[in-house]
């Protein structure tokens, strides 16, 4: 399956919905998504990945690089994630203890809300 | 022992299909259905880093990928031809505390070799100068799923 992306903003988070697979082949689309958001002054990213099938290191590596944009903007880029499989590479490379990972995206919103 | 041989160009657009196929195999080796995951990940992630190699190094040359199940276990190879060193297989083998402030964000070589290693069963990594082997392993069912 390719990559869906989508995005819209509510208040001063920007939800982007991410579905199917990001590897080596589809993650630059999502890196250029998450860099034109930045360059437009979307500095809180909340990236829904209850709809991605695979995620490997590549795809890693661009939420990795999106989390150095938004950070050096006194931002902020979290997950919603409940899928074990997608998980364990966070797990695997304790990227657990980087990205903020929710349940849902209500329960993000309500987080981000108590932050503010 | 059965063998499949795949060779297929350096282009991203392949890693799916190396991926689809040996989960397509591991399957019918007898490798679990819980198992099948870490395979797909983990020979994603050899090939990824193979394709990312010779697009720096040797763009023309191909990758192979071997599959086999031999005595009960499920055994993936993956070979490219891209100059490769002992400082990337060390780093792929360090666990990985300050993510943020060592990694790239585009070249995660090092990164891949670090979850292949958390994903199978076995692992040996061979870095030379003329190229990168790989190789990874997970049990199967000792005589492969019965023929339908």
């Amino acid at each position: 399956m390719d990559l869906k992306l989508d995005h819209h903003s509510e208040d001063r988070l920007t939800i982007v919905e991410v579905e199917g697979e990001i590897d080596v082949y589809t993650a630059p689309r999502l890196r250029e998504l998450l860099i034109d958001l930045v360059n437009k002054g979307n500095f809180h990213l909340l990236v829904n990945m209850e709809k991605v099938d695979f995620l490997d290191s590549t795809g890693l590596g661009v939420l990795v690089g999106g989390l150095k944009r938004v950070r050096a903007h006194d931002g902020s880029l979290e997950l919603v994630c409940t899928q074990e499989r997608i998980l364990k590479i966070f797990r695997i490379t304790g990227l657990t203890k980087v990205f903020g990972i929710y349940a849902s995206v209500d329960e993000a919103k309500e987080a981000h809300g108590r932050d503010k | 022992m059965a063998t499949v041989e795949l060779t297929f160009s350096a282009l991203p657009a392949h890693v799916r299909t190396a991926r689809l196929v040996a989960t397509a195999i591991a399957r019918r080796t007898g490798v679990e259905e819980s198992v099948l995951d870490e395979v797909r990940l983990a020979v994603g992630e050899a090939c990824s880093r193979a394709v990312e190699a010779h697009r720096l190094h040797c763009p023309g040359e191909p990758i192979r990928i071997e599959l086999s199940d031999d005595l009960g276990r499920f055994e993936v190879t993956v070979t490219d031809s891209a100059p490769s060193d002992e400082l990337e297989h060390d780093r792929g083998m360090l666990r990985i505390d300050d993510p943020l402030g060592q990694l790239p964000d585009t070249l995660m070589s090092g990164f891949g070799i670090a979850v292949i290693a958390g994903l199978a069963d076995e692992v040996q990594v061979y870095p030379s100068p003329k190229g990168m082997r790989i190789r990874m392993s997970w049990p199967a069912a000792p005589n492969g799923l019965p023929r339908i």
